[in-house]
């Protein structure tokens, strides 16, 4: 039998463009009894991130002298797939994400101004439709932001994947599902860094330089949308005595060419 | 730019007791432009309309799925596929899909993909209570309205059958037409597009009979001129045919477990019985009779119900039916008796009252009476098709002859196709009379359940009945053989000629320069694709340097080009008589990859270091260039080496390497390797302008048929082992099952009645005892036991190697544990696989994406087995054809051993020329030839009755003997038949064999000794 056509006469299937994101929303200061929390949505896949600290570290054999600790929490909610699975806090995927979002977030995080304290990550994903790791990372990025942490460089993350010979970004389930190889990146667009990058399946080099790339442009155009939610929530905590919570601006269509 | 919305649709996913709703973003975009350029806004790239097109027409779903021929005229331009119907066409009919995405491919055809569910302005939402076949035939109307609102200076046309969808149209302001309609407004400038226009669909069995009528009276009424569709049917007619259960009935049922699904079989040999095979119920359900097959055609996917035990029935056992386990060589001679069946039924059904003509054929009937319950099997009746497969190319034959359709206005005529599993076709035409000595195509478009016949619509014609090149054609299209010119874009992947080695190709570090070498090629006389050549030359150490020279057809065949994907879609190339059909363009088959004598080409190598005992020391592989001494033919190189004179360099390199090979070979028969035999035959063409055969012949089997054999297998298997060293889940192999015990079964009856026990037990067990299977008085007995061997066994199978566990990598006929294909890429697509992967485990070139997992690796061998199998039917429907063409005109005696017994006769085969064919032991019959196929038909019942009376057969000792016991025939005797040419119904030629005394045969023709 054939196949499936995942891009056809230029569009995907939910109607997008190879090289197009999918809709992006980013809130700040979602939750009260969090130091700082954030909530990143892409297209369905939306993901509540929460910070708590710098503080002092739980277990003191852990402490480190020179830097702050940073301790990550990964969960899916079992609502999230719309098949419900109680999915533990210790499964293997579970594991891997946190030291993935724990690593990623350490590049950024000015570890050293914070010595002999501890930070706590926790991601929930609330609605998973792929891209759960990189909806993830940012969701902890602005959370990070919000608690008021230093960071050198604002962290996006974005995939790319390569179906039928064609790189498309931003997979959704459906395209993850396919089986292609699915390469997801955290980026600093502001000192040009790649700070992460993983990759399912296998691809020649030459795609996998094209998906890279434009993994990164996703990345960039994702950075777009977080600073000016950042900026916005910013300006909204400088009108003092305003209610700063609930104002959902949110990135319009983020859409790359 | 985009504006996006996103919004929630919910569609049912999992299983239907697990229901859950999945969420999926939708974007609706506002830069999906109109593909025409008198859109101001449509930019000038994406513009497929026509500014000049008399209109532009958006079709439905249904004229997507049903009118195919009609939109493939060349006359039909201009038409706007809307995504609603592509994924409705894609989703209900995958070969439909692929010609219409052709069609939106073609340049000249301008059809266009208009993505209206994604257009802002165009996207419909289903309102409340609205079904979603409601929904899509309003979303196309929206998009015919947004055409004709946008483009105000084209005619838009709404092509539908529904004549409700017509009317809702027309309330909306779009001009729609039926595509009879349409066809009759280009009668002027396209007067055949009348006949390609399928009927509407009449048969909608879920609906109530209300509806279904009126649909069909809007029907009538749509085909406006060409009314009276089929004959004059009457509009109010008894249903002879169960209505189909609804869809969700079916579903449920077979979740139940109380109906069973799967593809239907019809019996080539009996076109009233057919098979599913069911693992619900771990047997092949049996369908009797054209009432319980209820409308389903060979392929289509069925749900059966089994009938209560006590009405399941046998299959039938006697000649006409049970013809043939296996005889593909037979397929010809076994005609005789089933057209009568066809006529028969043709003249009750032309009449249109015909209670009887779909019952079961008299023969099945009147042995299921007597045949012993013990072989009864379950039985069942159709009771829904969830899925048709009706082929899409069509079906070849000729119109029933019969009185010729009064002047030249529309006539309902009957078409009898070649293929005998599938039933006549009811067409309608204005050129009955013209097409009556024409092969032509048809395809079909439904079967009413008021109608003994399905309907259909004439495609094309071929030629005349019974010319060679007309009857070519026929076995093309019935095996699926793209005989299509290549695309010019697949001539622009072909390096210009003259071609020849470059000095960049000898400068690549990676190309090794063997040109020193004295490499020599052994094939086949007349040979223009030469895919391999070898040498060998003697080592320093005493050892000895064998290669062997594969074409490297990867070097110009680039994965993803359009040859690329045009080579891997044929397959393989088809050999008939005296015609290839070619799997790559000519110019790469016959000059710039063949490895021609006394020229230089590139190749890809493999070199042993073998001890003189021919034992392999060491092997690499490389890509190499070579020139070829010699382009021998098996003929010329057998003489070389047996002349004793000749001591030029490439003869000492022959008989060393046929030395070697026959080491080889002795190991490998010690390992249990198969001998097997296969009645190939070979035909002497004329010289003349029709290349009609002269002569017939065995294939004659020389030493160095066995010695290149034996290298290219040596190949094979290190090339195998390589690959899948490296790649052990996604290298292509090639395996033969072994057979089960079961399957032997036959022989071994048969063995055992002529006194010879065979060990079935391992191939080396089999190899032992067919080597002992001789017999003093019949020198042939050998090579006869050694056919039935062959057929006992499945084919051989292409296979991914993720797919298969590595013990069943195994090759049960070379006894190899591993096997692939490495030495004919010019000629086999699997070939070129197997190079790509070679060449990246050297480190020469990317993996293409094609074979980089398990699933397109699957895909690509399901295909390479399809095509194969496909390739081998074409060229033996090419030799029975050429047979028949041999024996117009002439009558032969012929010498010929039984290797079945029937109740009323034997299944015989003549090795002179390889047929197989039954006759039948009723002596008037014997002596008359076979009889008239009607008149056979009519008497069919009563002569077997008479025969039983006469002949007795006994299974146990496989011996078949008159009541007065003067004739007594057992299986494996010898007997000698007449072969003449016979015509039968519905214009199919056949040979007929008939049973002579043993007296009559020449001194000639007498097989083995």
């Amino acid at each position: 039998m054939g196949r499936r056509e995942y891009v056809s006469d230029g569009l995907r299937l939910d109607g997008r463009r190879p090289k197009e994101l999918r809709n992006m929303r980013a809130q700040i200061g979602v939750l009260q009894s969090a130091d700082g929390s954030a909530m990143f949505q892409m297209g369905n896949t939306q993901v509540l991130a929460s910070v708590f600290g710098p503080r002092e570290v739980e277990q003191r054999s852990q402490l480190q002298h020179d830097r702050a600790i940073v301790k990550c929490e990964y969960a899916m909610a079992a609502f999230s797939t719309g098949e419900r699975r109680r999915r533990g806090k210790t499964d293997r995927r579970s594991t891997e994400l946190s030291l993935v979002i724990r690593n990623t977030l350490e590049q950024t995080i000015q570890l050293e101004e914070y010595a002999r304290s501890q930070i706590d990550v926790y991601v929930q994903v609330l609605q998973a439709d792929g891209g759960t790791r990189c909806a993830c990372i940012n969701a902890a990025m602005l959370a990070l932001a919000d608690a008021g942490i230093k960071l050198r460089d604002v962290i996006a993350s974005c995939a790319a994947g390569y179906l039928q010979g064609t790189p498309l970004l931003d997979l959704n389930h459906e395209e993850d599902r396919a089986g292609g190889p699915d390469i997801s990146v955290a980026y600093q667009p502001g000192l040009g860094k790649i700070v992460a990058l993983q990759m399912d399946g296998r691809l020649p080099t030459e795609a996998f330089d094209e998906c890279v790339q434009l993994a990164i442009e996703g990345c960039k155009a994702m950075a777009g949308v977080m600073r000016k939610e950042l900026l916005r929530h910013t300006r909204a905590l400088m009108a003092a005595g305003e209610d700063a919570g609930g104002g959902g601006g949110g990135g319009g269509g983020a859409a790359l060419r | 730019m985009l504006k996006q919305k996103t919004f929630v649709k919910k569609t049912k996913g999992g299983n239907v007791t697990k229901a859950r709703a999945v969420v999926r973003e939708h974007y609706l975009r506002d830069d999906i432009w109109s593909g025409s350029p008198l859109d101001p806004d449509c930019p000038p790239e994406s513009a497929k309309l026509a500014a000049d097109a008399g209109a532009y027409l958006v079709i439905d779903t249904n004229v997507a799925l049903h009118q195919m021929d009609f939109l493939e005229h060349p006359a039909v331009t201009d038409v706007v596929v809307t995504k609603t119907v592509l994924e409705e066409v894609e989703h209900r009919n995958r070969a439909c899909f692929q010609r219409l995405r052709a069609l939106t491919q073609s340049d000249s055809k301008r059809f266009f993909v208009f993505s209206n569910e994604h257009c802002r302005a165009t996207y419909v939402e289903a309102a409340p209570g609205e079904g979603p076949n409601d929904r899509n035939d309003r979303a196309i109307r929206v998009v015919a309205k947004w055409y004709k609102d946008r483009l105000p200076g084209v005619r838009v046309l709404l092509l539908t059958s529904d004549a409700a969808n017509r009317a809702a149209a027309a309330a909306e302001g779009v001009e729609a037409l039926a595509p009879a309609a349409y066809a009759a407004l280009r009668a002027g400038d396209a007067p055949g597009l009348g006949d390609l226009v399928a009927r509407a669909e009449v048969e909608d069995d879920e609906l109530a009979p209300a509806k279904a009528s009126t649909s069909a009276a809007a029907a009538a009424g749509g085909a406006g001129g060409g009314g009276g569709g089929a004959g004059g049917r009457a509009p109010k007619r008894k249903k002879l045919f169960e209505q189909h259960r609804p869809a969700a009935e079916i579903a449920a049922g077979v979740a139940a477990g109380r109906l069973h699904q799967g593809p239907l079989r019809v019996s080539r040999f009996n076109p009233f019985e057919g098979w599913v095979s069911s693992a619900s119920v771990g047997d092949d359900i049996l369908i009797s009779g054209r009432a319980d097959m209820n409308r389903a055609l060979d392929g289509d996917i069925v749900a059966v119900e089994l009938l209560p035990e006590d009405q399941w029935r046998a299959p039938s056992r006697v000649l006409p039916g049970g013809g043939g386990g296996g005889g593909d060589a037979g397929a010809d001679g076994g005609e005789g008796e089933g057209e009568g069946e066809g006529e028969g039924g043709g003249e009750g059904g032309g009449e249109g009252g015909g209670a009887g003509l779909f019952q079961v054929a008299p023969g099945g009937e009147a042995l299921m009476e007597d045949a012993p319950a013990g072989a009864r099997r379950p039985t069942g009746r159709v009771v829904g098709v969830p899925r048709r497969n009706w082929r899409a190319r069509g079906y070849c034959g000729a119109l029933k002859p019969g009185e010729p359709p009064a002047g030249g206005g529309v006539a309902g005529v009957l078409f009898v196709p070649v293929d005998r599993r599938f039933p006549m076709i009811r067409i309608t035409t204005r050129q009955a009379a013209a097409l009556m000595s024409q092969r032509i195509v048809v395809a079909v478009d439904g079967w009413d359940s008021d109608s003994a016949y399905p309907h259909g619509h004439y495609v094309r014609s071929l030629g005349e009945i019974g010319t060679k090149d007309t009857e070519t054609e026929v076995l093309l299209i019935e095996n699926d053989i793209n005989t299509a010119p290549f695309a010019p874009a697949v001539y622009e992947c072909v390096p210009e000629q003259p071609w020849e080695v470059a000095a960049a190709d000898l400068a690549d570090p990676n190309r090794e320069d063997l040109r020193h070498l004295p490499v020599c090629s052994v094939d086949p006389p007349g040979c223009r694709d030469i895919d391999d050549a070898l040498h060998v030359r003697e080592l320093p150490n005493g050892n000895l340097e064998v290669g062997v020279h594969i074409a490297d057809v990867t070097h110009f065949l680039k994965p993803g080009t359009p040859m690329d994907d045009e080579a891997a879609a044929r397959a393989t190339t088809t050999y008939l008589v005296g015609r290839r059909i070619d799997m790559l363009p000519k110019a790469l088959t016959e000059d710039i990859c063949s490895l021609r004598g006394g020229v230089e080409r590139l190749t890809f190598s493999v070199l042993w270091e073998l001890t003189p005992d021919a034992e392999v020391l060491s092997v690499r592989f490389t890509k190499a260039a070579i020139l070829s001494r010699a382009a021998l033919s098996y003929a010329e190189a057998q003489a070389r080496i047996d002349d004793a004179a000749q001591t030029d360099e490439v003869t000492r390199g022959l008989r060393h390497l046929n030395a070697l090979a026959k080491k080889l070979r002795a190991g490998r028969i010690s390992r249990g390797a198969l001998q097997l035999a296969s009645p190939e035959v070979k035909f002497e063409l004329g010289d003349d302008g029709d290349h009609d055969p002269i002569d017939v012949g065995v294939y004659q089997l020389r030493e160095t048929n066995q010695m290149v054999e034996e290298f290219m297998l040596l190949a094979n298997v290190a090339v195998a082992e390589a690959i899948v060293g490296a790649y052990p889940s996604c290298s292509l192999l090639r395996r033969h099952q072994t057979p089960e015990p079961r399957m032997f079964e036959p022989l071994l009856r048969a063995a055992a009645a002529a006194g010879i026990a065979l060990d079935v037990s391992s191939s080396k067990a089999l190899a032992g005892s067919l080597d002992g299977a001789v017999r003093g008085d019949d020198p042939y007995f050998n090579t006869l036991v050694r056919i039935m061997a062959t057929r006992c066994m499945t084919q051989a199978t292409y296979f991914g190697s993720g797919d298969v566990a590595p013990s069943e990598y195994r090759h049960y006929g070379l006894a190899s544990p591993i096997y692939t294909h490495f030495t004919s890429p010019i000629r086999r697509y699997a070939d070129v696989v197997v190079h790509r992967l070679l060449s990246a485990l050297l480190g020469l070139s990317p993996l293409p994406a094609s074979v980089r997992d398990r699933e397109a690796l699957r895909g690509c061998s399901d295909n390479l087995n399809v095509r194969h199998r496909n390739a081998q039917m074409a060229g033996r429907a090419s030799v029975e054809l050429h047979t028949l063409i041999f024996f117009r005109g002439r009558e032969v005696v012929a010498d010929a051993r039984v290797t079945k017994v029937r109740a009323n006769g034997l299944i015989v085969f003549v090795p002179r020329y390889g047929i197989e064919g039954s006759v039948y032991l009723t002596p008037k019959e014997g002596a008359g030839g076979g009889g008239g196929g009607g008149a056979a038909a009519a008497a069919a019942g009563g002569q077997q009755q008479q025969q039983q009376q006469q002949f007795i057969l006994d299974e146990e000792r496989q011996v078949v003997t008159s009541a007065d016991g003067r004739l007594r025939f057992a299986v494996f005797d010898r007997c000698a038949v007449r072969i003449a040419v016979e015509e039968g119904a519905g214009q199919r030629r056949h040979l007929a064999l008939s049973l002579v005394p043993r007296e009559r045969l020449p001194a000639s023709e007498v097989v083995g000794g």
